[in-house]
């Protein structure tokens, strides 16, 4: 598909999957053009560029669509190799890498969104599963500065870190304190939170508590 | 099929080297190569293709039926599943990350898995993860307690997706044999291992999937990659599979087998 040349992201504000190609290509020093998609109305470029899942983000690299949010990570991380290294070099390294992002993918997201759309012993069942999956992330962390390690803010970082926005709208759907649980996972978000890349792309937890309330009058949840 | 070095080689490095460095080196071609799975699962036929396409030989280590070993629980405690790839003592788990991870070791070894160009890799990828996202979980219906509607819920996702797989193989082969071109690389490995799933459930079902007609590249394909070197003896019959499926229905009606 050739097309325009240049970096081109198409994205919705609040996605965190999408936060994940904004916090990389930031980190990076990429320049990039932001478009913002309607979901309700996708724009002819998106479901042209990602016919078969029609879903945001898509990066778009000299008219060239890359999809799925951990893809275009790594398409990033090839390409643009010399800054901001998001893999390791070492095979077993990058490895590891992959898998925990791989759980990140299978189970944050996943869990989280039943915290505010479920209630009962539905609710409470994904509450004790998520305090599971934030004390699993915690071990794996250790006493890292980062899931890359102490100098890498790296391809696990940039994976989960969009999500900790989201954790105060967990805790106030669900009735739990992220913090309490998982302390050590908490200060890695705040340290997150110190990288430029990260405090410019991140919203405040307040306006995606927000953002999840308008979502669960659309799913009719109380 | 190139083996792997000996042992003698293993021992000389625990001889030599002190404890603490030897585990922190890293894993190299040589050294000690154990696979944890058993002969049905789809996920563990992927590194067992790669190893073939390598010429690489590693110690295959079945789990028991019903049971998960303690080697399976220690190696992967965050899933507890199969494959599990273990290197010097190492773990690596997730089928297309152990494939990725061989790939990478080694890389002087028979064809790059992998296509080099990061757009080529980026598209491989998206076509791996496509079969994981929509292929994999339609066969529930099939090794458990599972209503008519559930099933052909499942056989109809199964023809979508594989609609859409005949379409990026006439896009990625360009002519050639597979999805990689010449040789079998990543997203002939990620589906090829689900073939005697694939034709099990044809069976199951009484329905055809690798229709000639809906999708003859994939039809095609489907026969070269089972004849291929790099398959061979991996891809079990579906009869054997139609049969396995009957005990993962009873244990599954026992609830005492953890899924795959």
């Amino acid at each position: 598909m050739a097309g325009e040349k240049g970096v081109v992201l198409l994205d919705v504000w609040v996605s965190p999957f999408g936060q994940r190609c904004r916090i990389a290509l930031a980190e990076k020093g990429i320049e990039y053009e932001y478009r913002e998609e309607n979901l309700a109305e996708k724009s002819e470029l998106l479901v042209k560029s990602n016919p078969v899942n029609k879903k945001i983000p898509v990066l778009l690299h000299d008219g060239k669509p890359v999809c799925e949010s951990l893809i275009i990570l790594q398409y990033i991380d090839e390409v643009w190799p010399h800054k901001a290294p998001l893999l390791p070099s070492d095979p077993y390294a990058r490895a590891q890498a992959r898998f925990w992002a791989d759980y990140v993918d299978k189970k944050v997201y996943e869990c989280g969104t039943r915290l505010w759309k479920l209630k009962g012993v539905l609710q409470q069942e994904a509450k004790e599963e998520f305090i599971e999956i934030a004390k699993t992330l915690e071990a794996e962390l250790g006493d890292k500065k980062y899931f890359g390690g102490d100098s890498c803010f790296g391809f696990v970082d940039v994976a989960l870190v969009p999500f900790t926005s989201w954790f105060y709208s967990y805790e106030a759907n669900a009735g739990f304190s992220i913090e309490a649980e998982a302390p050590k996972l908490v200060a890695w978000a705040k340290r997150c939170k110190q990288r430029e890349s990260v405090a410019k792309t991140l919203y405040d937890p307040e306006k995606v508590h927000e953002f999840v309330g308008i979502l669960k009058k659309k799913y009719g949840v109380e | 099929m190139r083996n792997a070095l000996p042992s003698f080689s293993h021992f000389l490095w625990t001889s030599s080297i002190p404890e603490s460095s030897h585990k922190n080196r890293a894993m190299a071609a040589g050294d000690e190569l154990k696979l944890i799975g058993n002969w049905a699962s789809s996920f563990v036929a992927r590194p067992r293709i790669a190893f073939n396409l390598k010429g690489i030989q590693y110690e295959f280590l079945q789990e028991e039926f019903g049971k998960k070993s303690d080697l399976l629980l220690k190696s992967n405690p965050v899933h507890k599943k199969i494959p599990v790839l273990i290197h010097g003592g190492k773990p690596v788990c997730e089928s297309l990350v152990i494939v990725e991870y061989i790939d990478q070791i080694w890389s002087s070894s028979g064809p790059s898995i992998l296509p080099t160009d990061p757009y080529d890799r980026a598209v491989a990828r998206f076509w791996a993860a496509y079969v994981d996202d929509k292929l994999t979980l339609q066969f529930r219906p099939f090794i458990r307690e599972a209503d008519e509607a559930a099933k052909a819920q499942a056989i109809e996702q199964m023809v979508a997706a594989l609609q859409h797989l005949e379409e990026a193989f006439e896009k990625c082969s360009k002519g050639k044999s597979f999805f990689a071109g010449d040789s079998i690389g990543f997203v002939d490995i990620a589906l090829g291992s689900l073939i005697g799933w694939l034709r099990a459930v044809e069976v199951l079902a009484g329905v055809k999937l690798f229709d000639e007609e809906r999708i003859p590249g994939l039809a095609k394909w489907a026969e070269r990659f089972c004849s291929s070197d790099a398959a061979m003896g991996i891809i079990p019959e579906p009869a054997e599979l139609v049969e396995f499926s009957k005990a993962l229905r009873d244990a599954f009606r026992s609830a005492a087998l953890p899924s795959n």
